[in-house]
């Protein structure tokens, strides 16, 4: 058993958020972590260290509801190549955010020139509200960075959007080049990523090169 | 009927143009020699249709008279006076003319409390943030601005030192904000903060008692080469910007630099790192001049800081991860504490040892404070969690500041008791 506000626990619940920023974040969608109501460590020889956590997560464009979770996050032993594994169960419905998907997702395909746009948010925290699905997807790809190189000594965060492009395609998908800087909170380094994320109403998000 | 309703029409107009003005009025000031000329005068104002408007009656020959005369009777009145011999001199030209003025003085006035009003919600620069500091000194008698060293580029280090008294001994709490120049909610915060308690003292009651027992040292940006940076080339600046011998890369975590357990895990030996703890202890000069302010003034008895983002209330130690002797009472405040911020807006602030709660990190201020005998340090880490990060929106500035500020009190009132 972990006391929740120590350190280890917070930065396992971080992967599993951010895996589940992933899978579930989009335009319309960017959850957090709310709580972190229970954690437990198991120490399984020759495999690594298991955290089963208890979460409770928000969704910042529905604040005032929580969503309970739980989740398993497996770092595996002696490795900082092989992502963590995360399993997680969501209790209960997310928000829809059907609507604002396609309305995201006409917008930017009936843009005259492909979007770009700098420092998201500004030196201030300042997001113009046109730019705040960008920021949402940034979000979410920014989970697929996290989760897939975090250890048990890292815990990183989305510092800024750098920079994002948009790319036309000729297929159905929306394509955005980002360049995110990452805080990682042990180091207190501030690391540039570059990536380039797929995005579609049904599909969901796909970080496709990074 | 046609007649009277013009009369009537005339009237109810003449009455909506009741815009008196003063135009060519003059005010005389009127010097009587005996009681012959007070009767003259006396008579003058019984002659109604002059309108004169005395602002001091003719009583006694001693005593000045000073009459407002409507610009139509000015002449006439002038050439009875001199008629009989009595002085007077002209103490206003043209009341409308003062009268503008004083308008015009006013409307200036009132813009300069509404612009030149400093936005606690919104982020500064230096030099703005150094003007405020000149502005509440200036403006409250308890609050001094004073420098206590140099930065590595030679920007001043300014102190706002609270004190209503006691011969420069009293016990001493310290609060220091930006170590960490990025941390933009914290220089913000200490600013609000700062104006908080001296606009607050003499009104709030725990705010008077504890100025009255105790002085209070507050510095709002304690790394100003790094804010300064953050503005013009890095907004993700944390060190300080300081040369290192035999390195392209500059800078020193100005937090891993104190001494106390200095150079140990949780700090770099990495010039290029973010967490470089430096060639030694107090090699920062930003670190020093705090060290050497609080040894020589001495009897400090808190030393609190502000940091950003994680939304924790941290105490010793973080080059250890031992218990501090008084880790009871410091938990069970800090808990305190954090019950008191969460009261306002619900914001969570978990509570605990830095070495438990965030990292085991040497060099730390509070460390080496508590070391030195000042009991009650404590490391704040304010909003967010996350979402924003170090750029955190400004419209958050008084609301975080606000629940901090809860916090710093409680710890404030327990030290005071």
């Amino acid at each position: 058993e972990l006391p929740p506000n120590h350190f280890p626990a917070g930065r396992a619940a971080a992967v599993a958020v951010g895996y589940l920023r992933y899978l579930r974040g989009g335009p319309g969608r960017g959850l957090e972590l709310s709580a972190l109501r229970r954690a437990r460590r198991q120490d399984i020889d020759g495999v690594g260290h298991k955290y089963c956590l208890e979460l409770e997560l928000e969704d910042v464009l529905d604040k005032g509801r929580t969503v309970n979770c739980t989740a398993e996050v497996l770092y595996h032993l002696g490795s900082s190549s092989t992502a963590p594994d995360v399993q997680l169960t969501v209790q209960g419905e997310l928000r829809s955010t059907e609507e604002a998907d396609q309305e995201f997702y006409n917008r930017i395909r009936s843009l005259e020139k492909e979007l770009v746009a700098e420092n998201i948010p500004d030196s201030h925290g300042n997001i113009p509200p046109e730019l705040e699905p960008i920021h949402l997807l940034a979000w979410a790809a920014s989970g697929y960075v996290i989760w897939q190189n975090s250890t048990e000594n890292t815990k990183f965060h989305l510092a800024q959007v750098q920079q994002v492009k948009q790319v036309n395609r000729s297929d159905e998908d929306l394509q955005f080049d980002y360049v995110l800087l990452l805080h990682e909170m042990v180091s207190q380094e501030v690391i540039p990523w570059e990536l380039t994320l797929l995005w579609h109403p049904w599909r969901g998000a796909r970080v496709c090169r990074d | 009927a046609n007649m009277k309703l013009i009369l009537i029409f005339s009237a109810l107009i003449g009455a909506s143009l009741c815009l008196e003005t003063f135009v060519g009025h003059q005010v005389l000031r009127i010097k009587t020699k005996n009681e012959e000329e007070v009767k003259q005068l006396q008579l003058l104002e019984s002659l109604e249709h002059l309108e004169l408007d005395f602002w001091i009656n003719p009583s006694a020959p001693a005593l000045p008279v000073d009459v407002r005369i409507p610009a139509v009777s000015v002449q006439s009145v002038k050439a009875f006076l001199e008629s009989q011999g009595i002085e007077y001199s002209i103490l206003i030209e043209d009341l409308q003319d003062v009268l503008d003025k004083e308008k015009q003085d006013m409307a200036e006035s009132a813009q300069r409390q509404r612009s030149g009003s400093f936005d606690f919600g919104a982020y500064h620069t230096l030099d703005d943030i150094n003007s405020e500091l000149d502005h509440l000194a200036s403006e409250y008698s308890f609050v001094e601005k004073i420098q206590i060293g140099e930065s590595y580029e030679k920007r001043p280090l300014y102190v706002l030192k609270f004190s209503t008294g006691g011969f420069n001994r009293r016990p001493a709490i310290w609060l220091d904000a930006g170590i960490h120049s990025r941390e933009w909610v914290t220089q913000a915060s200490a600013l609000w903060i700062a104006n908080k308690i001296a606009s607050d003292y003499g009104t709030d009651a725990s705010i008077t008692s504890l100025l009255d027992k105790m002085d209070l040292f507050l510095l709002p940006v304690a790394n100003p080469d790094g804010f300064v940076y953050t503005h013009t080339s890095n907004r993700m600046w944390r060190k300080t910007r300081s040369k290192i011998p035999g390195s392209i890369c500059v800078g020193v975590d100005p937090n891993r630099n104190w001494d106390a357990g200095f150079g140990g895990p949780g700090a770099s030996n990495k010039p290029c790192s973010d967490s470089y703890h430096g060639p030694s202890a107090n090699s920062e000069v930003e670190v020093k001049s705090v060290v050497d302010f609080i040894k020589n003034r001495g009897n400090f008895k808190a030393f609190l800081t502000l940091h950003s983002y994680s939304q924790l209330l941290m105490y010793p130690y973080g080059y250890k991860c031992t218990r501090p002797d008084d880790y009871a009472e410091l938990e069970s405040l800090g808990r305190a504490a954090a019950s008191s911020i969460r009261s306002l807006y619900g914001t969570t602030f978990q509570v605990g040892t830095i070495c438990k709660t965030i990292y085991q990190a040497s060099g730390g201020s509070i460390d080496w404070s508590y070391d030195n005998g000042i009991k009650y340090s404590f490391a704040f880490e304010l909003r967010d969690t996350g979402r924003y990060g170090f750029l955190l929106p400004a419209n958050q500035i008084i609301p975080a500041a606000k629940e901090t500020w809860l916090g710093l009190k409680k710890i404030m009132e327990h030290v005071r008791d």
